[in-house]
């Protein structure tokens, strides 16, 4: 059973944001960039399947520039068996990821696709879906438990959701988008990043997949959200409560 | 040092002295007139214009006469030379032919001669001949001459005497009878210096390194080099070129200058500025003190911290305070070296009580049980070529079998998880009980030796743990037990001392002395440089009211 993760190259987490003095972006020069923390988290179950012998394969895909090898390069290191890079220099939003996906899948047959919950840079939480709505398969999102039964091709969710857990149960093939709470991804060790240097990478195009990228949407501006005011110390309850009163009208 | 043709200048200088001049190329003639003739009526004329100078800038008279007085009596080549060429001599220099300086009056340079210091005699040129040999005690006027005459030619000396030492000991016994005859001394190098800061101003002895241009050792783990004072800069970094190492110290001078006469001078050079000065990158030094006590504060360990730094004094007291005769100097790395920002070592019961005692610690190589583990960061500013860099080291020393196993982090948040690893390890024995701490500066050779005796001696008694700064060769040796036992400590100190001792380490790499190891002190320096370090103390604080009880033994200060 092939199993295909989808990852993707964002500012590092830990790298405080800033926003271009133009307003049109946030500034990705000389910052960090690493590997989405859910994109980790997705490859690490994908691999945690592998190992326990129900799947035979991890394909790891990426999209973007030629700077995205560096993390397809770590998902290798990580564990993965091959990689595949589909090379493009314009802004992919959502749907033409999952459109790439769907029609990588079309390639490779995987029967279960692993994806992080959202990428921490857009915090769109759609690709998944998505990729799921176009392939018409089952979907698990905001996974925080994936038990794989091989012999039914069952795979059993648990979600996160605001109400609490919600269990639910996947005929595959299915996608599954991780989150948090699903397992603390490996380090990538150094025998591993030896052999990750000969593991395959096959490159493709948004064109040699027949999907045409073509943005609907322009970004109008990009802000920084505005500063936390400071707080304001009051001397007695009936201060307290005229200023709930009359300042934040919430009596 | 502005420029490099010291060598040729010198070069320069034999030609000169080889085409039969019978004058050194410094004449006080205010015309500046290239002509021979000039030269050879040096005195009447010189004479007068002196005179006439010195009335005009409203000098003492009194000291040129002196001084013109003085080169009569010595001699009939030797001619007044204190007085400021103008850039003009540097280009005549060139020519090779007449050379001739301009001068005029200084009103800021003109020195009287101590009369308190005795003045050379035979008995003291056969006593100097007793400890060093006549070959090493020079009166012959040649060589006196480029004793006395500094690189600018600016100044001159009269200098009747030039020693020339071999060993420590025998720099000692010069000074020791100089110091009890009152000779002034000047301690010469390569003689490079651009302020007449290493020629004598009148007949001051020169006692010249020169002949001490031994490099005792290198040390290609630590990088450390010992050498005496009167290598040559250039030699040394020829030497350690061949052992692919770099000096943080080059200059313009280095065809010439000694190291000794850098060290002196805190020299700064083209390559301060990624290395630091001297006051970083000298280790240690042997000097000489003016009553001939010698003072070793040569110690091969990158980090020391028991007492006061006495060699700073040393370094850049252009020979006033003593006569550097050694040192040792650190040496930058080629392989890894200039992107190497961090190099921790721990060893597995530091491991293990960090995973045991702190939330939030994951250990990086869980599948199998390590010894040690080190810990390595690079910073620079080329993300992608630091890592391949960093990469290739890392599988290059796999393939050598140097290291069994490895995890490069990568990302921010995993590089602090492995920093909690080894940030964490004194909270974590915080939290295990009581704990006795020890930081040891020892050659890294023999670092976890100490370790593996101490925990031979203690048995199941204690848990001792052993991490800290391989890199700088700092040893941080904890024993870790439920609760505080003066048995234990008993069997602890003060063999960790005398073992550090024995192997010439630091008994404080980093911490300090403070109260725990105020009368240890001894472990680690000598009674003579505790004994200077108490007469600044007594100095600067003769009521020992600052903080009291510590640093100093309180046998020496009392």
């Amino acid at each position: 059973m092939k199993i295909m993760v989808a990852i993707k190259r964002v500012i590092d987490y830990a790298v405080k944001i800033r926003v271009k003095p133009d307003k049109s972006g946030v500034v990705t020069q000389n910052v960090k960039m690493s590997m989405n923390p859910f994109c980790e988290i997705a490859l690490e179950e994908a691999l945690r399947i592998r190992e326990s012998g129900l799947a035979s394969e991890v394909v790891a895909v990426t999209m973007g520039p030629s700077q995205c090898l560096d993390t397809l390069r770590t998902g290798l290191a990580m564990g993965a068996d091959r990689g595949i890079h589909v090379d493009s220099t314009s802004a992919l939003h959502p749907l033409h990821v999952a459109k790439i996906l769907r029609n990588l899948v079309q390639i490779e047959k995987p029967s279960l696709i692993i994806l992080g919950k959202q990428a921490i840079d857009d915090d769109c939480n759609q690709t998944g879906q998505m990729v799921a709505g176009l392939l018409n398969w089952p979907q698990g999102t905001f996974a925080s438990k994936v038990v794989l039964d091989k012999e039914k091709e069952e795979v059993t969710v648990d979600r996160e959701v605001d109400d609490g857990i919600e269990t639910v149960q996947l005929k595959l093939p299915a996608v599954i988008t991780t989150d948090l709470r699903l397992n603390q991804p490996r380090y990538a060790t150094l025998p591993n990043i030896m052999k990750a240097k000969s593991k395959p990478i096959k490159k493709f195009t948004p064109q040699e997949l027949n999907v045409e990228i073509k943005s609907d949407l322009e970004i109008v501006e990009v802000t920084e959200p505005p500063k936390r005011k400071a707080g304001v110390m009051v001397s007695s309850v009936d201060e307290l409560i005229e200023k709930l009163k009359n300042e934040a009208k919430v009596i | 040092m502005v420029n490099r043709n010291c060598r040729a200048t010198l070069r320069l200088v034999t030609l000169i002295n080889r085409q039969g001049h019978p004058h050194p190329p410094l004449s006080s003639s205010p015309s500046g007139h290239i002509s021979h003739s000039y030269i050879i009526l040096p005195f009447s004329i010189a004479f007068v214009f002196l005179t006439v100078l010195c009335f005009y800038s409203g000098t003492g008279i009194d000291a040129c006469w002196k001084q013109l007085q003085r080169n009569n009596v010595h001699g009939e080549h030797k001619i007044v030379s204190f007085f400021s060429p103008l850039a003009s001599s540097l280009k005549t220099r060139q020519w090779g032919v007449n050379i001739q300086s301009r001068c005029y009056g200084s009103a800021s340079v003109l020195v009287q001669r101590n009369p308190k210091f005795s003045k050379l005699n035979d008995e003291d040129v056969r006593y100097f001949e007793g400890i060093l040999g006549a070959k090493n005690v020079i009166q012959d006027d040649e060589k006196l001459i480029t004793a006395n005459t500094d690189w600018m030619r600016k100044y001159k000396g009269s200098s009747k005497l030039l020693l020339q030492p071999r060993t420590t000991d025998q720099v000692s016994e010069i000074l020791k009878y100089c110091n009890f005859r009152c000779l002034a001394v000047v301690p010469q190098g390569g003689n490079t210096g651009l302020v007449g800061g290493s020629v004598p101003v009148f007949d001051e002895v020169v006692v010249s390194l020169s002949a001490m241009s031994k490099i005792i050792s290198f040390d290609k783990v630590s990088g450390i080099l010992v050498c005496e004072a009167g290598c040559i800069l250039e030699n040394i970094i020829s030497f350690l070129d061949n052992e692919g190492f770099i000096m943080p110290l080059d200059l313009g001078a280095k065809g010439s200058c000694q190291i000794g006469g850098n060290v002196s001078t805190n020299a700064g050079g083209l390559r301060l500025l990624r290395y630091g000065s001297l006051h970083g990158n000298v280790l240690g030094i042997e000097a000489v003190l003016a009553d001939g006590t010698v003072l070793d504060m040569l110690k091969t360990l990158r980090k020391d911290n028991t007492g006061y730094d006495l060699k700073h004094l040393f370094i850049g007291s252009e020979g006033s305070l003593g006569i550097v005769t050694k040192k040792l100097l650190q040496e930058a790395r080629r392989k890894l070296g200039e992107i190497l920002s961090a190099f921790e070592f721990l060893d597995s019961n530091a491991m293990n009580l960090v995973l045991n005692h702190l939330e939030g610690a994951r250990n990086p190589l869980p599948t199998s049980l390590h010894n040690f583990y080190v810990l390595i960061e690079t910073t620079g500013s080329d993300e992608s070529s630091d890592k391949q860099k960093l990469e290739a080291f890392l599988l290059g020393s796999m393939e050598n079998e140097l290291i069994s196993d490895g995890a490069l982090a990568q990302d921010i948040n995993q590089a602090s998880s492995f920093w909690l690893l080894r940030e964490g390890i004194p909270e974590a024995l915080m939290r295990a009980g009581a704990v006795y701490k020890y930081d040891l500066s020892i050659p890294v050779e023999k670092m976890y030796n100490l370790v593996e005796e101490m925990r031979s001696r203690l048995g199941n008694d204690a848990n001792v743990v052993g991490y800290g700064h391989l890199g700088d060769g700092n040893l941080h040796l904890n024993v870790s037990t439920p609760q505080y036992d003066d048995k234990i400590l008993s069997q602890i100190e003060p063999f960790v001392y005398e073992w550090t001792s024995k192997h010439h380490g630091s008994i404080s790499a980093e911490h300090g002395l403070g109260l725990m190891k105020a009368n240890k002190i001894f472990y680690s320096k000598s009674p003579e440089t505790v004994k200077v370090m108490t007469s600044i103390k007594k100095l600067l604080d003769p009521n020992h009211i600052l903080n009291p009880y510590k640093v100093l033994p309180c046998s020496s200060i009392s």
